[in-house]
């Protein structure tokens, strides 16, 4: 990032400039806010329309001859398929309510990025050529006709909003943006116009079971490395099964967790707290994906990569399937798996095995977030813990988009974060819970070439992580997301340095007093602990 | 997931709602009618013509009241001169003697409430 | 230039009303009987639009804590855990306005970083002008109905409590009037609103506006003949159309600017009227782990079976040690290709 904070800063809420009609897009000078095109053996594998080698900063786009009538029937096929999209269309009443919601218009200025005229986007198309208004008066009732730069207006815009749905959260009619951008990406796939960082996730899960495209030795070594790892630290050795037929529980992670710093201590503290209660579950190679990129592709994509988990369940004969720290992967389990590929009448009603709880509200998909898990147990005490090993950490919690805004999933990781931890400390209200701001990076726009968007976009989860930096000494971002563990590392440094990026379920490694570990004197990450290595044998 | 009948029964009640005005009078049977306003026997002229007290009785009568209580102002003349005390019941009674003739009739048949009868009693009313 | 288009448009209709006064028959009763058709048929058409169209995914927009543990406090109005619930939301966000009541408004605070304020005015606004205005409709009953109800004497005598001016001026038409004008003036003072308003923006407000302040002047200073308005108007609803005499050129203007607000709402964004009702985002309850939602067209996708998987990978699982559903010997030749067989739920 070249541009400093202070720079970014600067950017004004009042917009000025042309009209919003006009849709120019200057790309090259726009550099740092986009993303760099699918390559098209990502498209070829999928069978997605299209695949070439191209970028936004060339004249020429090599559309398909007849782009204009594919997004036509393609935005008309929609209509009669999404009632939120046709009625969302239709219902704005321009309130402005949410234009200063939206994290990338508050760190960047650009009034496209205001949910409302992000959405008009693809409204005033709608009005062109649907409503009888737009064909009769045009431009005067805000229609436009899609011409190439308004196509290209559209990759801009739709691959710079991150669907956190926080603008929904403030509609008075609860018109949801991210319901817009994903007509809208599915409209752009249709002509071949998609972004690597989400096309070739798509295609390496497909294919391998994981974004990361690790292949099933490497998934195993990968597992054991960090066993090893785990060893060192704790002097515990666990061997987690994989693909082991007949477990009572599937554990689905988010690939990061076994692949990237900070995930991986995440991953850390599952394995621990799996291993102290003896419970009976096993990986997946196949299924080596919890997240489901799909979601930021099309709702047929989501359905193939997401096939895989209740497929992987049923093969694999367990009763229910547990799901670790990821934030879109919760948005796809909650709100389509079951619709998608349910119904899951192969599982069982999911019930803790250690302390018999019904999780009644997952009773259909039959699958359970682990801070729910987790929740229950601390409830319950059933486990050992000394509170104590994280007293060096000063915690503030993000909630990550996803699990605030489609599951609602509040609570659950808070009493975890206060069942393991001494100090923890919340961020400014308007920031945190269901108004959380996004890390800037999700939907597949967490990638490098897109850095300067990220940062901007980050600034207000960024800013209130600094507020409670110095007001709180808080040391800890910690997240139930592996997106954020992915983005927020960079954006800590940018805005609130200082600060380190967590997940839950490390807090909970690092609390678990283990039988037959060796005296503990650093966490999970060899940062040395407050307390006495004696006076943690509790 | 459509939720035929939620909408449908929505629609049914948005018209019933909004066409309110239509079947309540075909229900009840209304007819067009217009008030029959009983006129004074024996008297032809009021203090103006009647398209001016159609239109200004109202004001007339609270300019009266605001004179009499607070500037004891008690006479009226008229453009053309003629004089009258400023009096509801003490003067305009006396003509349009009849109350539920000369002003209920217009005034309920508006649903209007005039508030001069909070205090004055019409007369022969008790 | 926006703002001008939408003004000088009801200031045409306004000219039209006045011209077609001198045509009572078209103006008094084939507009208003039109427009109140092109009202109700449009309103049903669409909102019929909206229903053919699936919600294929249960999508709610949750803001507050989901039903899971027994021992956590739940939401049950931001994350409503079924059906009932959700309805109480919709109901509570069509009375109250509840989003509108949570808005922020985002300032620049110490070293440019952004706060949050309470930013309410907007939610005030909003609801007083619609509660106005329905309290003003509700007045206007005492010209279709015959005889009126009590009901309606009821809230006139209540909206005239304070007996300012004679006639008594209504509470409501002042909230109306200045709800408008302030809704009309941050539009136009707040430049990111001015930025992204359209004339489809500034034309209904307009026309409300022309409608309130027609209908006050009729009152409080033209003082038309109420008798003819109620003949006029009981001719609508009892089907026995009359032109009185004696109806004052005010009176054309104000029928004509409803009858086009009326016949516009279909047409236009003033369908939130009925779509807050269909909102996929608050009518759904949050229960899509508890209940299974359907979708009409779940579609047939290609997918990558655990078979599939296991012949493309089978060395490496085979040295990894992996347990596998097929015996090495038995399985066919590797292939990386996406699967054509499709699934169907």
């Amino acid at each position: 990032m070249k541009k400093t904070p202070d720079e970014l800063l600067q950017a004004e809420w009042s917009p000025a400039g042309p009209d919003w009609l006009d849709p120019t897009v200057d790309f090259e000078a726009r550099r740092g806010s986009w993303s760099y095109p699918a390559a098209p053996k990502n498209l070829k594998y999928l069978g997605f329309p299209n695949p070439r080698e191209w970028s936004p900063t060339d004249a020429d786009w090599k559309l398909p001859d007849d782009w204009q009538a594919i997004l036509h029937r393609g935005l008309e096929e929609r209509l009669a398929k999404y009632r939120s999209l046709r009625l969302f269309l239709d219902i704005c009443v321009r309130c402005g309510a949410c234009a200063d919601k939206c994290h990338f218009f508050l760190g960047s200025g650009d009034p496209k990025n205001m949910p409302v005229l992000r959405a008009e986007l693809l409204r005033s198309v709608y009005r062109k050529d649907f409503t009888t208004a737009g064909k009769l008066l045009g431009g005067l009732a805000g229609a436009r006709a899609l011409t190439p730069e308004v196509l290209k207006e559209w990759y801009y815009y739709f691959y710079q909003c991150t669907e956190c749905r926080r603008c929904s959260v403030f509609c008075p009619y609860g018109i949801d943006t991210a319901e817009i951008t994903m007509a809208a990406r599915e409209l752009l796939n249709l002509v071949g116009l998609n972004i690597n960082w989400v096309m070739e996730p798509v295609a390496n899960c497909h294919r391998t079971g994981n974004h990361l495209g690790i292949q099933p030795h490497t998934f195993k070594d990968n597992i054991e490395f960090l066993c090893d790892e785990l060893a060192d630290a704790t002097g515990i050795r666990i061997a987690p099964s994989i693909n082991r037929k007949g477990a009572e529980l599937l554990f689905v992670v988010p690939s990061a967790d076994y692949f990237a710093d900070p995930g991986i201590y995440t991953f850390m503290g599952y394995l621990l707290l799996f291993e102290q209660l003896g419970l009976d579950y096993t990986l997946s190679a196949y299924v080596s994906e919890g997240g489901n990129f799909g979601l930021f592709t099309s709702h047929e994509t989501i359905k193939r990569l997401n096939y895989k988990m209740y497929a992987e369940a049923k093969r694999l004969g367990v009763k229910w399937i547990l799901g670790g720290e990821c934030g879109h992967m919760w948005r796809v389990v909650h709100q389509y798996m079951d619709t998608l590929n349910g119904p899951a009448d192969f599982l069982e009603d999911p019930v803790s095995p250690i302390t018999g709880t019904r999780f009644d509200h997952a009773a259909s998909t039959r699958m359970v977030h682990i801070c729910e898990f987790t929740a229950d147990l601390l409830q319950h005490g059933k486990l050992k813990l000394d509170k104590s090993r994280n007293d060096h950490l000063r915690l503030t919690f993000h909630d990550s988009c996803n699990p605030a805004r489609a599951v609602g999933l509040l609570e659950e990781p808070r009493q975890v974060i206060r069942g393991v931890c001494n100090h923890f400390f919340e961020m400014p209200e308007n920031t945190i819970r269901e108004q959380t701001f996004c890390c800037g990076g999700g939907a597949g726009l967490g990638n490098d070439e897109n850095m300067e968007m990220r940062m901007r976009g980050g600034l207000p989860r960024g800013s209130a992580v600094a507020h409670v930096r110095d007001t709180h000494g808080v040391n800890q971002l910690a997240c139930i997301c592996a997106i954020d563990r992915a983005t927020l590392p960079a954006l800590v440094e940018y805005w609130a340095p200082g600060v380190e990026v967590t997940g839950v379920h490390e807090l909970v490694g690092n609390a678990l007093v283990m039988e037959g570990e060796t005296p503990r004197t650093s966490d999970l990450r060899g940062r040395p602990m407050l307390v006495p290595a004696e006076a943690s044998h509790v | 997931m459509y939720d035929k009948g939620k909408i449908l029964t929505g629609l049914v009640l948005f018209v019933a709602i909004v066409a309110f005005p239509f079947w309540w009078s075909l229900a009840s049977g209304a007819e067009v009618r217009v008030p029959d306003i009983a006129k004074p026997a024996g008297e032809t002229q009021c203090l103006e013509d009647a398209e001016t007290m159609r239109r200004e009785h109202m004001q007339l009568l609270a300019t009266w009241r605001d004179d009499v209580v607070r500037l004891r102002q008690r006479i009226h003349t008229t453009p053309d001169g003629r004089q009258y005390r400023k009096s509801l019941t003490g003067t305009c009674l006396q003509c349009h003697t009849d109350k539920a003739a000369s002003c209920d009739r217009c005034h309920d048949y508006l649903d209007v409430a005039p508030y001069c009868w909070d205090c004055h009693v019409a007369t022969g009313e008790r | 230039m926006r703002v001008l288009v939408a003004l000088l448009a009801v200031l045409a209709l306004v000219v039209v009303g006045w011209a077609g006064a001198g045509l009572p028959w078209v103006t008094g009763i084939v507009v208003p009987g039109v427009a109140f058709a092109v009202f109700v048929v449009g309103f049903v058409v669409r909102v019929i639009r909206w229903g053919r169209s699936p919600v294929p995914f249960n999508i709610t927009s949750v803001a507050g804590q989901q039903a899971s543990l027994p021992w956590i406090d739940r939401s049950p109005l931001d994350s409503p855990k079924n059906g009932f619930e959700a309805a109480l939301r919709v109901a509570a966000d069509v009375l109250l306005f509840r989003p509108l009541f949570r808005n922020t408004r985002t300032k620049r605070g110490h070293d440019r970083h952004p706060v949050y304020v309470p930013e309410r005015l907007l939610w005030a606004a909003a609801l007083v002008f619609h509660y106005a205005l329905l309290v003003v409709i509700l007045r206007h009953l005492r010209f279709f109905l015959e005889p009126p109800p009590p009901l309606v004497g009821a809230i006139d005598w209540w909206d005239g409590f304070f007996q300012l001016t004679t006639p008594v001026l209504y509470m409501t038409d002042v909230l109306l009037v200045a709800a408008l004008v302030f809704l009309l003036g941050r539009r136009l003072v707040d430049r990111g609103l001015r930025y992204l308003s359209l004339p489809a923006d500034y034309f209904p407000l307009f026309l409300l506006l022309g409608v309130a302040l027609s209908g006050l002047y009729m009152r409080h200073l033209g003082k038309v003949d109420l008798i003819a308005v109620k003949e006029l108007a009981l001719g609508l609803a009892t089907f026995q159309p009359r032109v009185p005499a004696g109806l004052d050129a005010a009176v054309f203007v104000h029928l004509v600017l409803v009858s086009v607000l009326v016949a516009y709402i279909p047409w236009s964004k003033l369908m939130h009227m009925g779509g807050i009702f269909l909102s996929p985002t608050r009518t759904l309850a949050n229960d899509s782990r508890r209940r299974r939602h359907v979708n009409p067209w779940n579609p047939q996708v290609a997918v990558h079976t655990y078979a599939e998987w296991e012949d493309e990978f089978r060395d490496k699982l085979v040295a990894a040690g992996y347990p596998l559903d097929t015996a090495p010997a038995a399985a066919p030749a590797a292939t990386s290709a996406p699967s054509s067989e499709s699934v169907h739920a």
